[in-house]
């Protein structure tokens, strides 16, 4: 793109917001790809660093951009990434919340809802992958993240008391 | 749908907004919608049920962030422009400072052996709580009869984390046809 980094993030990002069906979660990876793989901004396990400040932060996940902008440019990164995540999509959310009465019974806006789901579903499978090739580097983390998915999947357990198992085992220096 | 209830009478003044979107940006761990139906919906009454879940239906048929959307949808309908971006603030404020503070200990320790390994536990654990969530959503999805729905969600996988095609290259080619798809066959 161009040699300003603020440039690349903030192109990169507006795009990306605009894509971002089913949230931060559906984003991670083209924000791996574009942070690891392509710009090199960072390595792959700050990227999944990263991840996890996101996920034991309050606020919402894509909270994330603000941490990569802050890794790529200081301050005016964070700033620069988390205006270019949230404008964009802010700005849509506005102009569309004015008009939703006229067309929330629309088939055509059922078929686009009901058609994006599969879409974001295979996205955040994309997310799950990309981290735990990442994270996932010997057997104990890998047994963390399978007992994970199951308490998740059968509980409704607050994710903080998840986080803090896993962030005590990593402690241990077993992973 | 919005027909079927009277719409709340309580409306919030812009601090209130603020405030309330604040409040629930920091004790929204895990998730801010349960926190925000909450304390929209149950503590502060200005908005019924249903009207909650309208507005978040249209924050999830946005694309980005759903949270964001949602402090939008509802910033504007009650103080329009300025509405929205109050409620914005309140949401991302908080949360942005604190995020930041945790970037600028990073930046400085972040290569601290004890940092990384609780890092890397937290990381572990928060893909097993993603893989919950793929199963939870796939779970309604895989269970109808075959259709196409499925075939939708392996092709987005393996394009973008198998092939690591771009996500708008990938978005642009599937989600007209599942778009598509979805209107013939309801």
């Amino acid at each position: 793109m161009n040699d300003n980094p603020l440039v690349s993030l903030f192109g990169y990002f507006a795009l990306l917001s605009l894509f971002a069906v089913g949230g931060a979660n559906a984003a991670i990876p083209e924000m791996h790809r574009i942070a690891v793989e392509v710009m090199h901004w960072m390595t792959d396990r700050q990227f999944a660093d990263s991840f996890a400040i996101a996920q034991v932060s309050p606020g919402p996940n894509i909270i994330i951009v603000t941490l990569i902008g802050y890794h790529v440019a200081g301050l005016p990164g964070a700033a620069v990434a988390t205006t270019a995540m949230c404008g964009p999509t802010c700005i849509v959310a506005f102009l569309v919340a004015r008009i939703w009465d006229r067309f929330k019974e629309a088939r055509w806006r059922i078929a686009i809802q009901a058609g994006l789901v599969p879409v974001s579903l295979g996205l955040i499978a994309a997310s799950a992958f990309v981290l735990a090739r990442s994270a996932d580097h010997n057997i104990y983390a890998a047994i963390i993240t399978a007992v994970t998915a199951l308490v998740g999947f059968a509980t409704r357990i607050n994710p903080l008391w998840i986080f803090a198992v896993g962030g005590l085992l990593g402690l241990t220096g077993l992973l | 749908m919005s027909a079927t209830a009277a719409p709340s009478p309580v409306r919030p003044t812009l601090s209130e907004l603020f405030r309330a979107f604040a409040v629930v940006s920091v004790s929204g761990f895990g998730g801010a919608l349960p926190w925000a139906r909450r304390k929209i919906v149950e503590q502060k009454h200005w908005m019924t049920a249903e009207e909650f879940n309208e507005a978040f239906a249209l924050s999830q048929f946005l694309p980005g962030p759903n949270v964001v959307n949602f402090s939008v949808v509802f910033g504007s309908r009650f103080g329009g422009a300025p509405g929205a971006a109050v409620a914005l603030a309140g949401l991302m404020g908080p949360p942005l400072v604190i995020v930041t503070v945790l970037a600028v200990l990073y930046a400085r320790f972040g290569d601290l052996e004890i940092l990384s390994r609780v890092l890397a536990g937290i990381t572990a654990a928060a893909v097993g709580l993603l893989i919950a969530v793929v199963a939870k959503m796939a779970g309604p999805m895989f269970r109808k009869r075959w259709d196409w729905a499925p075939l939708v969600a392996i092709a987005a996988f393996i394009g973008v984390a198998i092939m690591q095609w771009p996500l708008p290259l990938v978005f642009v080619a599937l989600a007209p046809v599942s778009v598509a798809l979805a209107w013939v066959t309801r």
